[in-house]
C-alpha cells in the first residue's frame, strides 16, 4: 500500500509539522515496504521541493496552478484525492494543522476512507489490523481506532513525531489535475501571518501567562522569557477575554491545543479546561504562589513563589546559563 | 435564512474520564452530559443571524434517545425546531453521512457545526458533511457574517489569521470569539416543551473506523519543588535532567 503525504507550506516555505508528517509518512512505508510520494500544491521552488527527500519522500509532485496559490480545502481536497489515485496510495499522511484540518476529513470523504485525526504514534499494524493512537477527552485520554476500510488518511498531531533526516533528494514532477470552478467559489480576502514570533502550535518551547500576572503591562519579564528561550507565548482564557493578549495566544480545551517539550505557565491556576490544552505536553514547570494551585498536582518542575520575584531571576539565571554555555 | 445546526451531547468538561469493560467502553455511569461548548456558540451566532423573525434555526442530532434533554436544551435557547436521527453517533463519518442526507432532502442556507467536539475532539463532521453535498467549508471560524447571499469567515491559521468570503450555503464549524453562549430564560424552558422535535430514522452507511479501546495517560511523577531563592537549580535541572534547553 503505498503512502502520499500533503506537504503543506507557508508562502513557499515547509514547517517542521511538514517535516513530521514526511518522516511519519516514510515510517509507514517501510513498515509495508513500499513508496513514499509526496504532494506539494502552490508556489514552492525545485530546491525545496527536492529537499522534501531528506525527510524519506522519494518523488515530489508538484501542483503549480495559479488558481492553486492559496489553500481553499475543497479544491486541494480534489487534487490529493486525484493524486492518490495517480500512485495508487492508499494511506494519505497530513499533519493536524489548521489547514489539515479542514482538508483531511474531505480527502475521506472522497477516498471511502476512514480518517485518523490528530494521531500521536505510528500505526500498530499487529494482527493485520490498522490501528491509529489519537488524543480523546480533551486531552483526558487517547484513543485506539480502528481504520477497517481499504483507504485511510491520518493526520499527525504537531509535535508528536521526530524529524528523521536519511539524506537523500526527492525527484520532482509536474503534476496539473484539472480542478472544477465549483471547487473554487472561496475567495481568499486576507491573510495574516506574524513571521517575527514562533507559531505556537509549533513551537518546542512555550511561555504561558495567566490571570496571576495582574495586567498586561506585565508582560514584558514574560516576553524576555520567551525570546531568552527562542520560545512562543501563551495564556490563560481570561487573559485573553480580558484583551491582555491576542485570542492567537489561548491555549486549553476552547483555544489551541499544545504538545511543547517544554511548557512554562506562570501565574496560571491549572483548571481542567486549560489542562485540556496543555497536559501533553513533554515537560511542564509551574511558577505560582499558591502552592496548592492545581497546576502543580501535573507539573514536574515548580517554583512556589511571586512571578515578579521568580520571572526576573529566572531570566537572569538562563542569561547566565548562555553565557556559560 | 435557514439555518441548521449539527449539536452534540458530550460530557461536562469537569467529568473525570473511566473507562469500563477493559477500557473498551466510556463509563457514562453518574456523568452529567452537556451541549457541546462549541455547538451552544453555533447556535448563539444563529440564532442572532436569525433575529427578530428573519429566518429559522433548526437543530439536529444523531443520537439516541437519550440525547433529548440536551436537544430542548437548545430549543430552550433560541432553536425553531429539532431533529433527532434515531442512532448511535457511531463516528465522525456516520454523523456526518446522516446529517447530509437530510440536507439534501431539506436545504438550508448556512449549515453550523462546532469546532469540535470535546469528546472526540475530531473537526471532521462539518468538512465531511460539506463535501458529502459539495459545498466549501471552513472547519474552525473565529467570526461570521453575512452580507446578502455571501459569507465572511475569518479562520485561524499558525501563527495568524485568514478572511474568507464566499456564497452560500456553506458549512462552517464554529469557535470562540464567533458569538457569546446564550443562557436559556424562564420563557424559552417553558416554550421549548411546545417546540416540535421530530424524529427520524438512520439510513444505511458502511462504516470506516471503529474505536478498539482507550487509555488515560500516565500519570506524571510528584513535582520536584525548587526553592523561589535558587531559581539557577531549576535551570540546571531542565538543561541536565529534563534536557529540554
Ligand atoms: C467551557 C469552558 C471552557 C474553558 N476553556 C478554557 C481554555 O481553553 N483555556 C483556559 O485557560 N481556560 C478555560 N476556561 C477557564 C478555566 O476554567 C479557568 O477559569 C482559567 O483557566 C483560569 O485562568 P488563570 O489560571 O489565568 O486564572 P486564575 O484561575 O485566576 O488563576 C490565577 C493564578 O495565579 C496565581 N497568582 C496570583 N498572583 C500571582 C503572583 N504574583 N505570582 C505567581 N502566581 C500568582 C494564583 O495563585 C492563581 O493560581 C474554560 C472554562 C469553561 C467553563
Ligand atoms: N452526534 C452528533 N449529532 C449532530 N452533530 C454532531 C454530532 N457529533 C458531532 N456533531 C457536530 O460536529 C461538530 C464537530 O464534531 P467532531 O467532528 O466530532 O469534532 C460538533 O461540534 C457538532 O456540531
Amino acid at each position: 500500500m503505498p503512502v502520499l503525504v500533503y506537504t503543506e507550506n507557508a508562502e513557499g516555505k515547509f514547517k517542521k509539522s511538514t517535516f513530521e508528517a514526511v518522516s511519519y509518512a516514510r515510517a509507514i512505508a517501510d513498515q509495508n515496504n513500499t513508496t513514499l510520494t509526496a504532494i506539494s500544491i502552490g508556489d514552492v521552488n525545485t530546491t525545496e521541493l527536492a529537499g522534501l527527500g531528506k525527510y524519506g519522500a522519494e518523488k515530489v509532485l508538484n501542483v503549480s496552478n495559479g488558481k492553486l496559490k492559496n489553500f481553499i480545502n475543497q479544491a486541494y481536497a480534489a487534487v490529493v484525492a486525484e493524486a492518490a489515485k495517480k500512485v495508487g496510495a492508499e494511506v494519505i499522511v497530513l499533519s493536524n494543522s489548521f489547514s489539515g484540518r479542514g482538508l483531511a476529513p474531505r480527502i475521506g470523504v472522497k477516498l471511502e476512507a476512514g480518517v485518523a485525526d490528530g494521531a500521536v504514534s505510528l500505526p500498530d499494524r499487529s494482527l493485520g489490523k490498522f490501528i491509529v493512537k489519537k488524543s480523546a477527552f480533551s486531552g483526558k485520554a487517547f484513543a485506539l481506532v480502528e481504520l477497517t476500510s481499504a483507504n485511510k488518511v491520518i493526520s499527525l498531531s504537531p509535535n508528536s513525531y521526530k524529524v528523521v533526516e536519511t539524506g537523500s533528494t526527492a525527484a520532482v514532477e509536474d503534476f496539473n489535475p484539472d480542478v472544477k470552478a465549483s471547487d473554487l467559489t472561496t475567495i481568499i480576502k486576507e491573510i495574516v501571518r506574524s513571521t517575527d514570533k514562533v507559531s505556537l502550535p509549533d513551537a518546542d518551547i512555550v511561555v504561558s501567562g495567566g490571570r496571576g500576572l495582574k495586567g498586561p503591562e506585565n508582560w514584558g519579564m514574560v516576553e524576555e522569557l520567551a525570546g531568552l528561550l527562542g520560545a512562543a507565548l501563551a495564556c490563560s482564557k481570561p487573559v485573553s477575554d480580558s484583551g491582555w493578549r491576542p485570542h492567537s495566544e489561548h491555549v486549553g480545551q476552547t483555544g489551541i491545543a499544545v504538545s511543547p517539550n517544554l511548557y512554562i505557565a506562570i501565574g496560571i491556576s491549572g483548571a481542567i479546561q486549560h489542562l485540556a490544552g496543555v497536559s501533553s505536553s513533554k515537560v511542564i514547570v509551574v511558577i505560582n504562589k499558591d502552592a496548592d494551585a492545581p497546576f502543580f498536582k501535573v507539573a514536574d518542575y515548580g517554583i512556589v513563589g511571586d512571578a515578579f520575584d521568580v520571572v526576573p531571576k529566572l531570566i537572569a539565571a538562563i542569561k547566565e546559563y548562555k553565557a556559560s554555555a | 435564512m435557514k439555518i441548521l445546526v449539527c449539536i452534540s451531547n458530550v460530557p461536562d468538561t469537569t467529568t473525570k474520564i473511566t473507562f469500563s469493560e477493559n477500557n473498551t467502553q466510556f463509563n457514562a455511569t453518574g456523568v452529567q452530559f452537556i451541549l457541546n461548548p462549541y455547538d451552544e456558540i453555533a447556535l448563539a451566532r444563529a440564532i442572532e443571524l436569525t433575529d427578530g423573525g428573519n429566518g429559522s434555526v433548526t437543530v439536529i442530532n444523531v443520537g439516541e434517545v437519550n440525547t433529548e434533554p440536551t436537544i430542548r436544551k437548545a430549543l430552550a435557547i433560541g432553536a425553531t425546531d429539532a431533529v433527532r436521527i434515531n442512532a448511535k453517533a457511531h463516528d465522525a463519518w456516520f454523523v456526518a453521512y446522516q446529517i447530509a442526507k437530510y440536507v439534501k432532502a431539506n436545504p438550508f442556507d448556512l449549515i453550523l457545526t462546532g469546532r469540535e467536539s470535546i469528546d472526540y475532539n475530531g473537526t471532521k463532521v462539518a468538512a465531511m458533511i460539506a463535501e458529502l453535498l459539495d459545498l466549501p467549508s471552513v472547519s474552525i471560524i473565529k467570526k461570521l457574517d453575512i452580507e446578502g447571499i455571501n459569507i465572511t469567515v475569518e479562520r485561524e491559521i499558525e501563527g495568524g489569521k485568514e478572511v474568507l468570503t464566499m456564497p452560500l450555503p456553506i458549512v462552517a464549524g464554529t469557535a470562540e470569539g464567533v458569538a457569546e453562549p446564550k443562557i436559556p430564560n424562564m420563557r424559552g424552558i417553558m416554550s421549548a416543551r411546545a417546540k416540535p422535535l421530530t424524529v427520524i430514522e438512520p439510513v444505511e452507511v458502511k462504516t470506516f473506523s471503529e474505536v478498539v479501546s482507550y487509555e488515560t495517560p500516565a500519570p506524571r511523577g510528584q513535582v520536584k519543588l525548587v526553592p523561589a531563592d535558587d531559581v539557577g537549580k531549576l535551570v540546571v535541572l531542565l538543561h541536565e535532567e529534563a534536557r529540554v534547553i
